[in-house]
């Protein structure tokens, strides 16, 4: 290891919670999965509206086809991560929770790329968006939110600054890791892109402190770049919260009700950045995800890419499946990862990692009396108070609820986890802010 | 797959701390100042802590049985109760007054309020004052301490009250006031001990050290402001167990850590007006109950601002 790390360039930091790491994968080069035999892709994997499907039942699709559109500004493309036929096109319930169309294809092995896939010519800002809204890129940090929307501003001179969320805060998680150690150059490359045809002066690489060899590796490539820093932040969750990163990089506070760019900054996932890279060299739009695939239930835990629409089963299988039978499965990490219901759902865009527990790893929890010890209040990166709210929300006081500023909670988990009472807070605050919303 | 999977709201992590785990290094905190206490008054003191222990548990299995609540002994703030409680006694207090005192802490102050997290005043410190009024003698008949024990049949003043009276030839030296050669209460004596314990909460985070740093350096500053000899006030009464273990009470003390320095100023305040000003030698115990009954309006008064919290 070379010279010390030093966190947040010696700043101050937002409260969090330490969680345990459990970042096995670490050394993980991520495997290429098998094309499954069948694949479900959604049409729905991203905020917006959902896409139309451009196919019928019986119809022959390549690898990197677009399968699937909407005329909506929020909404997008979707494209087929297989070579086959179109066996339906059908509803089913998706890891998001929702009923979706889906699109069924039989896949027949050949992996036949598309003629659609070229790398596109980018000369200027409205052909880098355009570019992006051909890839179906959404945020791969775990929103979904459409690329080619974040990146589309009325006035670049507002934004100055780009923020690569390279934090990866959630225990187990190890994919945004391995895109920089992997893919470093599709890293650059994305990052350069977007200095240029967004005008960006100053970028920022935020990367939790427990990535020495991320950190030193990134800093060894960008030394000549006076534009681009990367900031070594302190190992302590959730330093990956658009929010926590923006502060903690570049010293912006996003405002209630504002969106980054209203701060002056957009805010990028890594493995995001990587593949506008890999587009623009490329051309092959958004068809695979690397997702970490880890748990006390999981046979042999590691990286996987997998194709969009593969199930969960399928992806498992190719772990060496269940060493024993899981009692809780979940998508994404175990802060703010959903819970599925069954192993069947396929793979959506912005899936990040499949966690896989045993029974003896799921623990009862025992909900208690609060004592009002103030951890809640000590753990919250927003500077919550959530057992206040807790107390408003059961008096269903709506002014307190305001005053008290919960629609700024992040749903991070913080509170909860810290609560030596384990009580339901982040539950409690989704439901005050539903119940503060303005009725429709 | 024959089971079906569990479903249930993130965060599916949490940290291992419990209200019990809390509970216990509350004890181990003050494990210091028991064994202090048994060196220096004797074993009477061990079995007046068991006792108080002991009653209160059973008086808030009864009152949870009777109320038809949920069994909470587990979480062992009643023994945590019962074991304060026994360190602001007088050691030779007859047993039955110490579990009418449990009573009132548990049944009373506690239990009628809601239970664990619902009281407005310290169970300890309210049953200590409803002791102190109630049974006025015995509870300020204070065994002298010589040359490291107390002696059984002698009673004297305790060195805040022989200030108060201006007898300042007789007092202990700091060092036997550091370490608890004094007469006083069981448990308060001990500066060592109740400061080591401090010390471990505060490693353990199960306490910030705001309210303790507030209410000590509040008695430090106002005891130099009313000209009495400060290191007197820091070591004697009950300050040092009141500051560490009794005004940091979760539930009766204010949840932010700026209503925390209100609080432990208010404390010092109230605690220095009452020492040098009022009739009764020693106001520790006064202060943090009236701190505990605007703890509410603290909590109400000072917030936190929320990160990018925009007014309206």
């Amino acid at each position: 290891m070379g010279a010390k790390i030093v966190s947040n360039n010696g700043k101050k930091t937002l409260p969090g919670v330490h969680v345990p790491h459990h970042k096995n994968t670490n050394d993980s080069v991520p495997q290429v999965m098998p094309v499954p035999d069948k694949v479900y892709i959604s049409l729905h994997m991203h905020m917006g509206a959902p896409c139309d499907p451009l196919v019928k039942k019986g119809d022959y699709v390549k690898v990197g086809q677009l399968i699937g559109s909407s005329q909506a500004f929020m909404s997008a493309r979707t494209h087929s991560s297989v070579s086959g036929t179109v066996e339906a096109i059908t509803t089913m319930t998706t890891s998001i929770g929702a009923v979706d169309q889906v699109v069924v294809i039989a896949t027949d092995g050949k992996q036949e790329v598309s003629e659609e896939v070229k790398p596109p010519v980018v000369t200027n800002y409205q052909e880098f968006l355009e570019a992006l809204k051909c890839s179906g890129l959404v945020g791969l940090g775990g929103a979904g939110f459409p690329a080619h929307v974040k990146f589309n501003l009325k006035d670049l001179n507002a934004v100055d600054t780009l923020v690569i969320n390279a934090a990866e805060c959630e225990p187990y998680i190890t994919t945004d890791l391995r895109t920089m150690l992997d893919k470093s150059e599709m890293l650059f490359k994305g990052i350069k892109a977007v200095q240029k045809y967004m005008e960006i002066n100053k970028v920022y690489i935020g990367i939790e402190d427990n990535k020495p060899q991320a950190i030193e590796k990134l800093r060894q490539e960008c030394a000549n770049d006076p534009t681009i820093e990367v900031v070594p932040l302190k190992a302590m969750y959730p330093k990956g919260a658009e929010k926590v990163i923006a502060y903690e990089t570049c010293g912006k506070v996003i405002k209630e009700g504002q969106l980054p760019y209203q701060a002056g900054v957009i805010i990028s996932n890594v493995t995001s950045m990587a593949f506008i890279g890999e587009y623009l060299t490329t051309g092959m739009p958004l068809i695979t995800k690397t997702l970490t695939i880890d748990g006390s239930a999981i046979k042999e835990p590691k990286n996987v890419v997998a194709p969009i629409g593969a199930t969960f089963k399928d992806i498992v299988d190719f772990c060496g499946g269940f060493k024993e039978e899981p009692a809780k499965l979940l998508m994404g990490g175990p802060m703010m990862g959903t819970p599925l219901y069954d192993v069947n759902y396929p793979l959506v865009k912005n899936n990040n990692a499949l966690l896989a527990f045993a029974k003896a790893d799921v623990p009862k929890i025992q909900e208690t009396a609060c004592i009002r010890c103030g951890r809640c209040v000590r753990a919250c990166p927003m500077g919550l108070m959530p057992s206040l709210i807790e107390t408003a929300f059961k008096m269903k006081n709506i002014d307190e609820l305001k005053a008290l500023k919960v629609n700024l909670c992040i749903e991070c988990g913080c509170c909860a986890y810290a609560c030596p009472a384990k009580r339901s807070l982040v539950v409690v605050n989704k439901l005050s802010k539903r119940l503060i919303a303005p009725k429709k | 797959m024959s089971n079906k999977l569990i479903v249930t709201a993130s965060p599916h992590i949490h940290d291992s701390a419990t209200t019990s785990t809390i509970m216990r290094d509350v004890l181990i905190g003050l494990a210091p100042a028991m064994v202090a206490a048994v060196i220096i008054f004797g074993f009477r003191a061990l079995l007046l802590t068991a006792v108080c222990a002991a009653a209160c548990v059973i008086f808030e299995y009864a009152t949870e049985r009777v109320l038809g609540r949920e069994n909470t002994i587990s979480d062992l703030s009643a023994v945590v109760t019962g074991v304060i409680l026994s360190f602001n006694l007088p050691v030779q207090l007859p047993l039955w007054m110490a579990v009418v005192g449990c009573f009132f802490a548990i049944v009373i102050v506690k239990q009628l309020f809601g239970g664990i997290g619902n009281n407005f005043a310290n169970p300890a410190i309210a049953a200590r004052i409803f002791l102190l009024l109630s049974f006025s003698q015995p509870m300020t008949s204070w065994l002298s301490v010589e040359n490291g024990h107390a002696v059984q049949g002698v009673y004297g003043a305790t060195p805040l009250a022989q200030i108060a009276a201006g007898e300042t030839d007789a007092l202990p030296s700091l060092l036997e006031m550091f370490l608890g050669l004094r007469g006083g209460c069981m448990g308060e004596t001990c500066a060592l001990a109740l400061i080591i314990g401090g010390i471990y909460l505060i490693w353990r985070k199960v306490i910030t050290p705001t309210i303790p740093l507030s209410f000590i350096g509040g008695v430090l500053v106002l005891s130099l402001l009313f000209g009495v000899d400060p290191m007197y006030q820091l070591l004697g009464g009950g300050l040092m167990i009141g500051a560490f273990f009794m005004a940091t009470d979760y539930t009766t003390s204010p949840i932010t850590e700026k209503g925390k320095i209100i609080f432990g100023l208010g404390c010092a305040l109230i605690t220095m007006v009452i020492r040098v000003f009022g009739s009764y030698p020693e106001g520790v115990s006064y202060s943090i109950l009236l701190m505990n009954i605007i703890t509410p309006h603290i909590n109400r008064m000072v917030r936190n601002k929320a990160f990018g919290g925009v007014q309206q």
